[in-house]
């Protein structure tokens, strides 16, 4: 035995002597992964968090969240003798006065953006392909937690430095919680220690944004990623992966190898950019008063929605009675995302509802072997693309030489018309895509190749798929519908009333499907001519 | 599903697909080709760190350097990220090259187990509940239950009232502004007095209230008191007797702060004589007293009445006639 060996068998044994966790981490050094890019996605989203809480941690050492005004007297001169809150001054500090500091203020707000991304693309992998189903619900609700506190912990990172443009985040803000009915203007005079924008609420949300949501992040992303560990990772359908098995790499050596790169790809990517890439320029801005703005004001991407929808709501407030209440506010400010995320948190248990299925799923599904799913997605991502496009209507409006109310309106009829439409076309798309795989997999795959036969006639070469191929093509079931239920036994009709009768009606619209093209049909086709 | 019901045969699983060796596999060339290249890639990594720490050291902080497409740019921030960029990358690079060419790259079958336990163990476990519950006597002493739930369901509120003090009530801050009858505008910034004829039409500038001797300005008191003033030809409007009568030969005075969301209505159009809030656009008509045009706002921008002083300038009538900024609960006006 090798001097290295020996000294790595005593260390596995100190540790096992105390935790007797030889034989649980033999079993799970080799678990296997399965492989895909796709299963990437939140890998990024993982690595981005890692980032943020490293460049964060450095931003820490510079940054005073104090709304203390002093006189800025560092490296940049355009505002040299300028009056503005210690929070502010200490973010132009960090940016110009400390070496590297600009370098870790940009990968920091780079890895914020690319964090939220990877969480919206990660999220939109695990639907379309139906991940969420049982038993993952669990993971599904706390993905959709870390992405409702992941738009919440980047709205506070960017109001931190207290420069113009996040001023004005925090005014519209304060603005939401004073219109909440009854309470709205306690709530926004507690939050903000009194009058906006006062002393205190920098301060405030700087504590809840570097220690209470890191932490709550930690807890979560940890449970996250041990159901993903203990369930096993689901994987796509092919030749060998069956419900009941997962074909991969082990985790050591190779699954580790390729993740811990990745990390690394991921930071150095990262680092790339805050390198060269300039983000969120505050010293452009100059610090926050009240009084002042600048045009095109613009939040981060993942506000950008919300932003949107606020600005296409119509002009609605009520007076009655003494009181009011600001529709124009509370509509996109509050009712709309709130039915958005909680229909997004409800739709594995709804969709389990309308099949009626209650068995595991590890194998994933194709996005179009379930076009009403498929569409369902689509038509959802196409509203909040609508709404981003109108958050930049200001934006749009300049570079494309279009007028901001004619963009608003657009997009305030978009809203009701694209949406539908976009369930209409995917759904369509997504059996057109189920018939050629039927053409493909009965028909083989057209070769181009014209052949003349002895008689005369001239054929298309068609080549048989590969077992694999026709396998891949076919493995998928097909959902039945559930019938609307018939009149009891005493005779009274439809016994489940108006929601069995809803049930059916959305279990037959989920089921719409192009024949699978069966073994059987490919053999009475032989005999045949085609 | 519904296939088999039928009875109808599907393709059958072909198994996995027979696994194909790399060539450095069974070349020993080509794996120590591979092997070299891991290296080189770890050793790009250092050189970056090199490059970063050295950086740190030797590059002036001030220095700028022109680069295409990036235009100016700081150089030390540049050669600092981009070393940075490079020693983490290359890392990466390195790991996964290694993994994809020397590690065993042969797929793995791992079973899978329902997650379900036995229907024994389900009903033991519902057993034992029930068991050691019944031994706590929650279910046979009612009184505990009861008063247990008083005590849980009232624990709540310490926290909440704890929390009172996180700021004072909003009595009627959010309707009151520093405005009232005879105080001068001020121009902002400068702090002058303003006359009449500092104002051009077509003009605008921003105003503040001339607060009592002593008293420092905050950004609270901007964030209410911020007054626009735009001066148009007088034929130009389009207001009812007494709003017309807020004016002062043509310059009319409006809250800077928007009546949707608080932001600063900053952009004046002068030929449409048009007001737009850059945060949501809503648009407001000067020459109709503010009206909404266009856009999310519900009310017009609050109008400030003004006149001139003995000694010639400007004055507020009187305080606004309205809260400023966005609505609220209590705000008590159309």
């Amino acid at each position: 035995m090798k001097k290295s060996e020996q000294i790595a068998g005593n260390v596995a044994g100190y540790i096992d002597d105390r935790t007797g966790a030889a034989g649980w981490a033999k079993k799970n050094l080799t678990k296997v992964f399965p492989d895909h890019w796709s299963f990437m996605l939140g890998e990024i989203a993982l690595y981005s968090f890692i980032i943020l809480l490293l460049s964060g941690t450095f931003l820490t050492f510079w940054f005073d969240p104090s709304q203390q005004e002093v006189v800025y007297n560092g490296a940049y001169a355009p505002l040299s003798h300028v009056s503005m809150s210690a929070s502010y001054a200490s973010t132009l500090h960090i940016s110009f006065d400390v070496r590297g500091g600009l370098l870790m203020r940009q990968i920091h707000h780079w890895a914020a953006l690319i964090f939220m991304a990877a969480i919206v693309v990660h999220l939109l992998r695990v639907f379309f392909t139906g991940a969420f189903r049982k038993p993952r619900e669990a993971n599904w609700l706390i993905g959709i937690g870390l992405l409702t506190l992941g738009i919440v912990e980047g709205f506070l990172g960017y109001s931190l430095p207290d420069d113009l443009l996040s001023g004005t985040g925090i005014r519209i803000a304060e603005a939401i919680i004073q219109a909440i009915p009854v309470v709205g203007s306690y709530l926004s005079f507690f939050a903000f220690g009194g009058a906006f924008p006062g002393h205190a609420f920098i301060p405030r949300i700087y504590i809840v944004h570097v220690l209470l949501l890191p932490g709550i992040f930690l807890a979560l992303i940890t449970v996250h990623l041990m159901l993903v560990w203990y369930q096993k990772h689901t994987q796509y359908p092919g030749p060998g992966r069956k419900e009941t098995n997962v074909v991969g790499y082990p985790l050591m050596p190779v699954y580790m190898a390729k993740a811990g790169g990745f990390f690394f790809i991921v930071f150095g990517i990262t680092a790339f950019l805050g390198a060269v890439a300039s983000i969120n320029p505050i010293w452009l801005y100059g610090p926050y008063t009240p009084g002042q703005i600048s045009a095109g004001s613009q939040p981060d991407f993942y506000m950008g929605w919300l932003d949107g929808l606020v600005r296409m709501a119509p002009p609605l407030e009520t007076h009655a009675f003494g009181h009011t209440i600001s529709w124009n506010i509370l509509i996109p400010g509050l009712i709309v995302p709130g039915i958005l995320f909680t229909g997004m948190a409800l739709y594995p248990f709804i969709e389990a509802w309308i099949t009626g299925d209650k068995r595991e799923h590890h194998l994933l599904d194709r996005p179009r072997n379930a076009p009403n799913r498929t569409a369902i997605g689509a038509m959802s991502l196409s509203f909040i693309l609508v709404v981003l496009i109108n958050g930049g209507n200001d934006i749009i409006a300049t570079h494309f030489h279009l007028t901001i109310n004619g963009i608003m309106w657009f997009t305030r009829i978009g809203i009701f018309v694209v949406p539908p439409l976009v369930f209409v076309i995917t759904k369509r798309i997504c059996l057109s895509l189920q018939r050629a795989d039927r053409e493909i997999v009965l028909h083989g795959r057209e070769t181009g190749r014209l052949v003349m036969l002895p008689h005369g006639e001239f054929i298309e070469v068609h080549e048989e798929l590969s077992p694999e191929k026709k396998f891949t093509l076919t493995q998928h079931e097909q959902a039945p519908t559930l019938a609307i239920p018939a009149a009891d036994s005493n005779g009274v009709r439809n016994p489940q009333g108006i929601k069995g009768k809803l049930r059916a009606r959305m279990s037959q619209a989920h089921a719409t499907q192009v024949p699978t093209p069966s073994e059987s049909e490919a053999k009475a086709l032989e005999g045949g001519h085609h | 599903m519904s296939n088999e019901l039928a009875g109808v045969e599907r393709f059958e699983d072909p198994g996995l697909p027979e696994h194909k060796h790399r060539k450095a596999d069974h070349d020993a060339i080509a794996a120590n080709k591979a092997e070299r290249q891991v290296a080189i890639l770890f050793l790009l990594s250092a050189v970056g760190t090199v490059g970063t720490i050295a950086s740190y050291i030797f590059i002036d902080t001030k220095k700028f350097i022109y680069l295409p497409i990036l235009g100016n740019t700081n150089a030390a921030q540049l050669a600092l990220g981009t070393g940075l960029a490079a020693s983490l990358f290359f890392i990466g690079i390195a790991a996964v090259h290694w993994a994809k060419t020397l590690m065993p790259d042969e797929e793995v079958i791992a079973e899978r187990h329902e997650f379900r336990s036995s229907d024994a163990d389900r009903s033991e476990f519902v057993k034992t509940v029930k068991e050691r519950s019944g031994a706590a006597g929650l279910g046979r002493r009612s009184l505990i239950k009861r008063s247990m739930g008083v005590a849980l369901g009232l624990i709540g509120l310490s926290p909440l009232v704890l929390l009172r003090d996180l700021g004072p009530l909003p009595k009627n801050q959010l309707s009151t502004t520093d405005w009232s009858s005879g105080v001068r505008l001020m121009t902002d910034p400068g702090g002058r007095p303003i006359m009449p004829g500092d104002l051009e039409v077509g003009s605008v500038a921003q105003v503040l209230p001339e607060l009592p001797a002593g008293t420092e300005r905050t950004l609270e008191n901007i964030g209410k008191d911020a007054v626009l003033l735009i001066r148009i030809r007088p034929e130009e409007f389009n207001l009812n007797a007494e709003r017309l009568s807020w004016t002062y030969n043509g310059i009319i005075a409006f809250s800077k702060i928007c009546s949707h969301m608080g932001c600063a209505v900053a952009l004046y159009e002068q030929q449409t004589k048009h007001l737009l809030c850059p945060c949501h656009q809503s648009t407001f008509d000067v020459t109709r007293a503010a009206k909404v045009i266009f856009g999310p706002a519900a009310r017009p921008l609050p109008q400030l009445a003004i006149t001139v002083d003995a000694d010639g300038y400007l004055v507020a009538k009187q305080g606004f006639t309205e809260p400023v900024g966005p609505s609220f609960w209590e705000r008590n006006s159309a």
